[in-house]
């Protein structure tokens, strides 16, 4: 039997992360915005059935960029553990960080272990009572797990977004100032300056005010009128 | 607290296209509430009494006392027996209170994981049917005395009517186009409900039908509560409309009570 050539560890962590990184960056990317309403989730999206924005809980919602099976495996994971949780307990006792965690422990085991890394960043969002309370959480391809205050990105541009949204985000923004600079940077990213049609973006927000179910999905209709007003 | 069992987490991220949450509960080994037991008589618990539910004009109203007894003992004054299960159906529950709440709770559930699964709203029939499923999981029980009879109504967004599905012991699910009472006072309120249903009643007039048919059925049957209007406790009374389920306050119930019961009717 011919002896496999030797690979350093690094080596075959640094191939693995630059596959991931490579298929991420391939995909559109996502931005959120904590708000007054809210926090609101911006993907660029022209698929209007395969979402990249879900509803996991009560007060928690997913986002993902990158390979839709292996997100979609993991949107599937964090509803069957919150309402897992949320019928063996109650419902205050699901939160975010715990869906988070369950993600980054998955993420990492399947980056160490399996031959192809899984390429997806995910955000895992909780609004809370009031804008101190929320949480963003993001998980990244290797397990790594980053806890994100006011905004974040997520996918190929994703720095470069940052650097926007932190020159566009103030605290106790309204929906409409959030939502026109989540999908501004959008189009912005890149280098490119193009402006995003509504049919192509996919918006959601978890609504403070809703009692209970706070996630709900803003309609292209009622977003195109916010970008043009 | 921030960990999961190891338990929930191999079933949560295995594939497996079934969005039924029962089921995941089961590949999680995660203990049911409808546990099937093999012999033994069960003690006595608390039973819930007398619920209706009737096809109005826009949808449908369902409604509950607030009584649970416990063989002659009045158990629960307070007792709700009226569950939105979603924005557009909903449960009352008579029989054995503690595995019935228990069972609307695992149904609500499952009606909310197979909407985020999905991403799409189970049907009223699916719905329906699902908690025929259940009834016939808690079959066990029911042949130890502990049954559960829900009532199962909501607003068919399809047909754009309301829609009311009443059950048996066994699961046995059964359409009823205008009306249905069922509990130890259901035979009195559906007497009520025989006489002064009509067919396009408004919602108000609904309201104002379900207070009397309860009011009726604690008149002649010990099990059940009329309005009470000394400790101020009123029925649950509930609409569900083309606008969603609505639970009546009591302070709109306050007025109408006192009317039945002075003999203003």
């Amino acid at each position: 039997m011919a002896q496999p050539f030797y690979v350093s560890p690094e080596q075959v962590m640094k191939d693995r992360a630059d596959y991931a990184r490579k298929g991420i960056a391939r995909g559109r990317s996502i931005v959120a915005i904590e708000c007054t309403p809210g926090i609101v989730i911006v993907a660029e999206n022209p698929s209007t059935t395969l979402h990249k924005v879900g509803e996991l809980y009560d007060r928690i919602a997913f986002a993902a960029v990158g390979k839709y099976n292996e997100f979609e495996n993991l949107r599937i994971a964090g509803v069957r553990l919150a309402d897992m949780r949320g019928y063996s307990y109650a419902r205050e006792d699901v939160t975010a960080k715990s869906i988070a965690n369950a993600y980054a422990q998955a993420l990492g085991a399947i980056f160490t272990e399996q031959m192809k890394p899984w390429e997806v960043e995910v955000l895992v969002a909780s609004v809370g009572l009031t804008q101190s309370d929320d949480e963003l959480y993001r998980v990244v391809y290797d397990g790594s797990l980053y806890d994100e205050d006011g905004f974040m990105a997520m996918g190929g541009h994703a720095e470069e977004l940052m650097g926007m949204l932190r020159d566009g985000y103030a605290e106790g923004m309204d929906l409409d100032a959030a939502l026109r600079l989540g999908a501004g940077s959008l189009g912005r990213a890149g280098g490119d300056d193009r402006t995003i049609s509504s049919e192509n973006l996919e918006v959601a927000l978890l609504d403070r005010g809703l009692p209970g179910r706070a996630f709900r999905r803003i309609d292209p209709r009622a977003v195109a009128e916010t970008l043009a007003g | 607290m921030s960990e999961f069992p190891a338990s929930w987490r191999t079933v949560a991220f295995r594939f497996e296209p079934n969005p039924s949450f029962t089921e995941l509960l089961r590949r999680a080994e995660a203990p049911l509430p409808i546990v099937t037991t093999s012999s033994g008589s069960v003690p006595s618990v608390p039973e819930g009494t007398t619920i209706l539910a009737m096809v109005t004009a826009d949808g449908v109203v369902i409604a509950g006392d607030r009584r649970a007894t416990e063989g002659t003992t009045i158990a629960d004054r307070r007792i709700e027996k009226v569950f939105s299960t979603d924005r557009y159906a909903a449960v009352a529950i008579a029989g054995a209170a503690g595995p019935a709440i228990e069972m609307v709770r695992l149904f609500k559930t499952e009606v909310e994981h197979y909407e985020k699964l999905e991403g799409s709203v189970l049907s009223l029939e699916g719905k329906a049917n699902r908690l025929a499923g259940m009834i016939r999981a808690n079959f066990p029980f029911a042949l130890q005395g502990l049954v559960v009879v829900p009532i199962f109504a909501g607003y068919d967004q399809g047909q754009r009517a309301g829609r009311i599905f009443r059950y048996d012991a066994v699961g046995g699910r059964y359409e009823e186009a205008e009306h249905h009472a069922t509990g130890s006072g259901g035979v009195h309120a559906r007497s009520t409900l025989r006489h002064d249903w009509r067919p396009g009643m408004t919602t108000e007039e609904g309201i104002r039908l379900a207070l009397e048919a309860l009011a009726d059925a604690a008149e002649e049957d010990t099990a059940t509560s009329g309005p009470d209007l000394r400790r101020g406790i009123f029925p649950v009374v509930a609409s569900i409309t083309e606008d969603g389920y609505e639970r009546v306050s009591d302070e709109t119930l306050a007025p109408i009570a006192t009317e039945i019961l002075t003999g203003g009717r």
